[in-house]
């Protein structure tokens, strides 16, 4: 009890010293000690964004979690789908695509991501031709320095009613799925769950697509003067980002995937195979689960981690949060309570996936066990 | 009760089914053609693959512009640091050389692991071609790069002085080999001291792969300690020490290590007295290194600590070991031993992650690749692909041999084996 009395006053001695520290420097130097500065102007704009200069600086932080946001979200999807494959295709039983799968993943696994993202940026993206000569592939992508622009969806005015005939749609998948699963534990049948319910999402959809007058087109990148119309346009540095990060993360994923697929006990397959399943079910129903429960928690370490490297965007000058908060520091915001706030966001941000996580591999081991 | 003496003979270990050795043929038709997606399969791969061979290959050897390279190659190596003091490196590297020869020298000695990695077997030059065949690649390298024949002699001078240490090493007694440990460790802290003292350059004004080296040595040696303390202290029982354990690794775990570095570089100085000198950029770079590496060395250890059966902890406090001494002799001990490969893998991607420093100017290996596209010579030729080539290849060598050897130690020392 005393330790412990001891241990807190001497911590919580220290970091008051350093608080006090800290407020005396920045009073000398006329700084603010508070954290009114998130309500003043900003006094900068954010590229591709709608954020004007007088805006606070409360809402440049949250532009920039937005692109941080949307940075992870399609990282880890990506990664996730190029990691799977490439762990799958280390173990394949082609020599050659073994080969190229591992020199892939011990290639980029072994450098920095950082210096990936600078290769992708200024190596790879920048020094693709200028707009006038970009390189088109069957008219649907436009590939320049100014960008990658991909075809899109685009929508016409009445269009606001199709969304909720998308909702509709959802629902009823998955209501079906729902309804032939119960009817199928009950009776034994084969429930045809997947079949009937994606089925039954795109009749909903199409109806409903036909019966508003087809509110929504496909949008094809046209090249005009100074850029590009239509489409989804990526930068160059959301891009490069996009990439690196994607191609780095995935190395590691792959080598989880395929230390969890050689985790489960040979004995497993052999009595799969024994039993008489065939290749696909037993990878579904005996292969997959047991594989899954080891890969989960360390992938979405990786998914973590993937979150925190979207901040390495700040060296090529892309607005995410941590290269925002760098440029209010530069524009006069305190730097100690600026990058305080900072860490506070990512905290968030990796508690949130972590929760997010957890309940997943909650739901998965209750399921085997 | 008779004891069937049977029951003790040591269980017959069973022989590992024969690989089964196909010829040619055969073995291209298992691994390549059948069944026919397999063979589409080879088809897009190969392709694939001879495509970017050859592209690498013609960008290695015909297309890249390596002058940028050869005209930096000490910017590359060392920075900045002072030319007329370059010769302390050399010594330092000569030194370093010699005890990890004979560290490796005396660790030759020792058994070599039965089901070890296939480049283990076979005669002497071959074990150690497939093992430093990545050191090989980068010291040829910077030979041809260098081009001049003083740099190539004191190449293979240094090389030459490793293997001296490794034939001396081989016959260090086994039971003597903690000695080759310490004096890695010795020549490690000299290096360094003939680098920095009487006359010499401080880190601060060091660079390239020489501050990379030092920042992920220095970043490891220092954050080793504080991680063993936190984790030691998540595992207190005292409520107060381990929930402020608990809130340093987690939220040092929950933010990037950019965002430490910026905190580092802008606050380090505020948050001192004002009449204490804010620190230089480098070492404020390493202090945020080390904040980020403990938390995560602290991880590496609990698992460690957790590793320890009970049944050591309680043998131990049978004999009457104080709690303090439970934990020096017995826990920390066993519990360290098992975490080494984890450590070796932390210590590669603090290697890596040395990187990140030059987002804040300083000029460690990719600061340099950055730098020198901005020199009046070399501006806006697209070079970038060149110099980032060449550091990505640095930093590949390191980590890729450096990840080769824990695989290597983890099969010594039986870890991770089960």
């Amino acid at each position: 009890m005393v330790a412990q009395v001891l241990f807190l006053v001497a911590v919580a001695g220290f970091i008051g010293f350093l608080l006090s520290n800290l407020r005396s420097n920045l009073s000398a130097q006329g700084i603010r000690t508070d954290f009114g500065f998130l309500d003043q102007s900003a006094g900068f704009r954010i590229p591709d964004s709608s954020f004007r200069a007088e805006q606070s600086v409360r809402d440049a932080i949250l532009v920039g979690m937005r692109n941080t946001i949307a940075v992870a979200l399609v990282g880890i999807l990506f990664a996730t789908i190029v990691g799977v494959l490439t762990g799958i295709a280390r173990l394949s039983r082609n020599w050659l695509v073994r080969k190229a799968a591992s020199v892939y993943v011990e290639t980029i696994r072994n450098v920095p991501p950082l210096v990936v993202i600078f290769f992708f940026w200024l190596a790879v993206i920048l020094t693709l031709p200028p707009i006038e000569d970009a390189v088109e592939w069957f008219g649907v992508t436009v590939f320049s320095n100014d960008g990658l622009v991909f075809p899109s969806v685009s929508t016409k005015p009445g269009a606001s009613s199709f969304w909720p005939v998308v909702g509709l749609a959802f629902v009823t998948g998955i209501v079906t799925w729902i309804v032939r699963s119960r009817s199928s534990d009950r009776t034994g049948d084969p429930s045809h769950r997947a079949a009937l319910s994606t089925g039954l999402f795109f009749v909903v959809l199409v109806a409903g697509f036909f019966i508003l007058g087809r509110p929504l087109e496909a949008a094809l990148p046209e090249r005009g003067e100074f850029g590009t119309t239509g489409g989804l346009r990526l930068n160059p540095e959301f891009a490069s980002l996009g990439i690196a990060l994607v191609l780095y993360t995935a190395t590691h994923i792959a080598e989880i995937v395929r230390g969890a697929l050689l985790a489960v006990p040979r004995g497993q397959t052999e009595a799969a195979t024994a039993l008489g399943l065939p290749n696909r079910k037993r990878l579904r129903y005996v292969i997959l689960p047991q594989a899954l429960r080891i890969a989960v928690p360390p992938i979405a370490n990786q998914y973590l981690n993937l979150t925190k490297n979207t901040s390495l965007a700040v060296a090529i000058g892309f607005p995410e949060v941590t290269g925002v908060v760098s440029i209010a520091v530069g524009q006069g915001s305190p730097a100690p309570q600026s990058f305080a706030v900072l860490m506070l966001v990512y905290l968030v941000i990796s508690l949130t996936i972590s929760a997010v996580v957890n309940v997943a591999n909650r739901r998965l081991v209750l399921k085997g066990r | 009760m008779a004891i069937s003496t049977d029951a003790l003979e040591p269980v017959p270990i069973p022989e590992a089914p024969v690989a089964r050795r196909l010829p040619p043929r055969e073995w291209i038709k298992e691994n390549l053609l059948a069944p026919w997606h397999n063979a589409v399969l080879t088809i897009v791969f190969g392709t694939a693959l001879l495509y970017v061979t050859f592209r690498v290959l013609r960008f290695v050897f015909v297309t890249g512009r390596w002058e940028i390279v050869r005209v930096n190659l000490t910017n590359f190596m060392a920075g900045l640091f002072p030319r007329a003091q370059l010769w302390r490196v050399w010594v330092a590297v000569f030194v370093i050389v010699l005890a990890f020869g004979f560290r490796l020298g005396a660790a030759s000695a020792a058994r070599v692991p039965a089901e070890g990695p296939k480049w283990e077997t076979g005669p002497a030059w071959r074990r150690a071609l497939g093992r430093g065949w990545p050191l090989g690649l980068f010291v040829t390298a910077v030979a041809v790069l260098s081009g001049s024949g003083k740099t190539i002699g004191l190449i293979l001078a240094v090389a030459a002085t490793g293997v001296a240490g490794f034939r001396l090493g081989m016959f260090l007694p086994p039971r003597r080999r903690r000695w080759a440990t310490i004096a890695t460790v010795l020549a490690l802290v000299a290096g360094f001291q003939i680098i920095v003292s009487r006359g010499g350059v401080g880190y601060g004004q060091w660079g390239g792969l020489l501050l990379t080296l030092f920042l992920a040595v220095a970043g490891i040696a220092l954050s080793f300690p504080l991680g063993v303390l936190l984790a030691l202290g998540r595992r207190s029982k005292l409520p107060v020490v381990r929930a402020i354990c608990v809130g340093y690794i987690e939220v040092i775990r929950g933010v990037p290590l950019l965002a430490l570095i910026f905190m580092g570089t802008f606050a380090i100085g505020f948050l001192l007295p004002s009449n204490v000198r804010t620190p230089d950029v480098v070492t404020r770079g390493l202090i945020a290194l080390i904040a980020f590496t403990a938390a995560y060395v602290a991880e590496i250890v609990r698992g460690g600590l957790q590793s320890v059966p009970r049944g050591q902890i309680e043998a131990a406090k049978a004999v009457g070991l104080s709690p303090l001494k439970v934990t020096r002799l017995i826990v920390l001990p066993q519990a360290l031993r098992a975490v080494i490969p984890a450590l070796v893998g932390q210590f590669i991607s603090l290697f890596k992650d040395t990187s990140l420093i030059a987002v804040i100017g300083i000029t460690e290996l990719l600061g340099v690749a950055r730098f020198v596209t901005k020199q009046p010579d070399f501006l806006a030729q697209g070079l970038e692909a060149e110099t980032l080539v060449f550091v990505s290849f640095i930093y590949w060598v390191g980590a890729y041999w450096m990840s080769r050897e824990s695989r290597r130690l983890e099969l010594r020392l039986g870890v991770g084996v089960r």
